[in-house]
């Protein structure tokens, strides 16, 4: 089992710690990953904002340079995407380039422009659907030598990760992470906002609508007791960590808690050390002290 | 970027007498309407689908932005159908949604209505039909002008961009935020860069720019 990976713009910059954790994780559950070769953005959701085939035709090039890599030594390898928005931008292009003539015709020309013969082979997945589906929560909750016990976790999923094609979960209540965290020792904290929009980009933009939306998730997990947030998306990290202050600022709120990635979460459990999973870079510092191992639990 | 405030979000209440106003009416007569522009958009969302909306209001009830809005997702849809093209292309709706895709997946109809606003995102950037300091179209042009340029997106450096072109003051406002990420590491000035930008500008250029134009 390997995989392709393709990292995506926001994990060389705001999200360091995911593809830190992401890879650290991997590694220890050897499983290789391999880079996608000069991969180029996927064009987020603004590209698609002024041009829709052209969107399609770059995000397409990293699906063809996938395959051509399948073709030359990687084959069977499916491309892992772990920022939600590449996922889904990729997922939907495959998805229309298979059911749209037109979005067809056009992009693959456009593809054989940069000598491309893509067939459309490629299979886009998300580090989430991998470590439950293809790894398994058993072969993970084997290798736990720390168990998170004590940890109540809101799972946070945001959106593009299920919706709107809902390939490995359910599109308004999911429940993989939570099964996975589970395994490692935590409770997950049943909470309906699991798959609410955290405005996405709109903190940047229409501020005010973004806080909004980013208040109601925080004071959410924070009411049903939660005492850690995580995440498996760049931008949902980033809006309900960095802006915490500010949202306590202009709502005049209280709300204190940690935000962290879901593989920096498994990374603790299997040991990792903390510099390894990008913990320093979080900016609400993880504070609990690491669980014993479980031998000191035996111990004890 | 002063962006009209949609009522929701309109913290004070004025107390003052209410006034005569001049007398406008406020329906469109239908020689005033642009009949062909529901058609239009959804040729450009996937389907025909749009048209057949039972406007039940499942969107805007599953939209988390939809209280922000001046025209909540439904209503969009009747308005896009029935031809209010300025009203649609002028509203705040089009550039809060999100795209999370909430109100696809609910729909009873199947109406692609994510989709649906990107559409109506590209007529109004082609059409210049948008507060002129709106961040969203400038935030889209200018990662657009990015990843032609550059292949990929380097954060930093579209931000400055963003703020440059629509509140300088802003990026005080946001400097603190920009000073911590960089402290641990998460934010950095260096471009990112694709070594196949000849190939890439190739393939881009081929494809034949979309014309969004209505017929008028």
């Amino acid at each position: 089992m390997s995989y392709l990976y393709f990292p995506g713009c926001s994990l060389r910059s705001t999200g360091r710690p995911y593809e830190e954790s992401i890879l650290a994780v991997f590694r220890k559950l050897n499983i290789p990953l391999k880079e996608l070769d000069d991969w180029n953005c996927c064009g987020a959701t603004a590209y698609v904002s002024i041009d829709e085939n052209r969107a399609f035709t770059l995000a397409a090039r990293n699906l063809a340079i996938a395959e051509r890599m399948q073709n030359n030594g990687n084959a069977g390898e499916d491309l892992m995407a772990p920022c939600s928005a590449c996922y889904l931008v990729l997922e939907k292009t495959q998805h229309y380039m298979k059911t749209d003539e037109g979005v067809n015709t056009e992009v693959t020309a456009a593809l054989r422009r940069g000598g491309f013969d893509y067939k459309g082979t490629t299979k886009v997945r998300h580090p989430l659907d991998i470590l439950v589906n293809d790894i398994g929560i058993e072969r993970i909750a084997k290798a736990v030598v720390r168990p998170m016990k004590g940890m109540k976790v809101a799972c946070y999923y945001g959106c593009q990760v299920v919706r709107p094609f809902e390939t490995f979960d359910h599109a308004a209540y999911p429940t993989t992470m939570d099964r996975l965290v589970t395994a490692l020792g935590a409770t997950a904290i049943d909470w309906p906002m699991k798959a609410r929009c955290c405005g996405g980009s709109l903190t940047g933009t229409i501020q005010e609508a973004g806080l909004r939306l980013n208040r109601a998730l925080l004071k959410e997990a924070e009411k049903r007791g939660a005492n850690i947030i995580l995440t498996c998306c760049p931008l949902c990290q980033h809006n309900l960590e960095c802006y915490q202050k500010r949202i306590n600022r202009r709502f005049g709120e209280s709300i204190h808690i940690p935000v962290a990635y879901f593989t920096q979460f498994i990374g603790l459990a299997l040991g990792i050390p903390r510099k390894e999973l990008g913990i320093q870079r979080l900016f609400i510092p993880l504070k609990f002290a690491d669980p014993p191992t479980k031998e000191a639990h035996a111990h004890a | 970027m002063k962006l009209p405030t949609p009522p929701a979000l309109r913290t004070t209440v004025t107390n003052s007498p209410p006034r005569m106003k001049t007398v406008v009416r406020r329906l469109k007569f239908e020689s005033e309407l642009d009949l062909s522009f529901g058609e239009h958009v959804a040729e450009r969302a996937y389907g025909q689908k749009l048209l057949s909306c039972i406007q039940c209001g499942t969107c805007s009830a599953t939209c988390p932005l939809s209280h922000y809005m001046d025209y909540t997702p439904r209503k969009i849809i009747a308005m896009t159908r029935e031809g209010f093209k300025d009203e649609v292309l002028n509203s705040l709706t089009i550039w809060l949604c999100a795209s999370c895709y909430a109100c696809t997946v609910q729909c009873p109809r199947q109406i692609h209505i994510t989709d649906v606003m990107y559409a109506l995102k590209r007529e109004a950037i082609a059409r210049g039909f948008y507060p002129a300091r709106n961040p969203i179209p400038v935030l889209a042009k200018a990662f657009y002008e990015r990843v032609r340029h550059d292949g990929r997106n380097t954060e930093s450096r579209l931000l400055i961009t963003l703020y440059l072109r629509t509140n300088p003051f802003k990026m005080l406002k946001e400097a603190m935020l920009g000073l911590h990420l960089f402290l641990t590491g998460r934010l950095s000035l260096k471009k990112e860069k694709i070594k196949g930008m000849k190939e890439l500008r190739k393939m881009i250029d081929s494809v034949e720019p979309r014309k969004e134009a209505v017929p008028l």
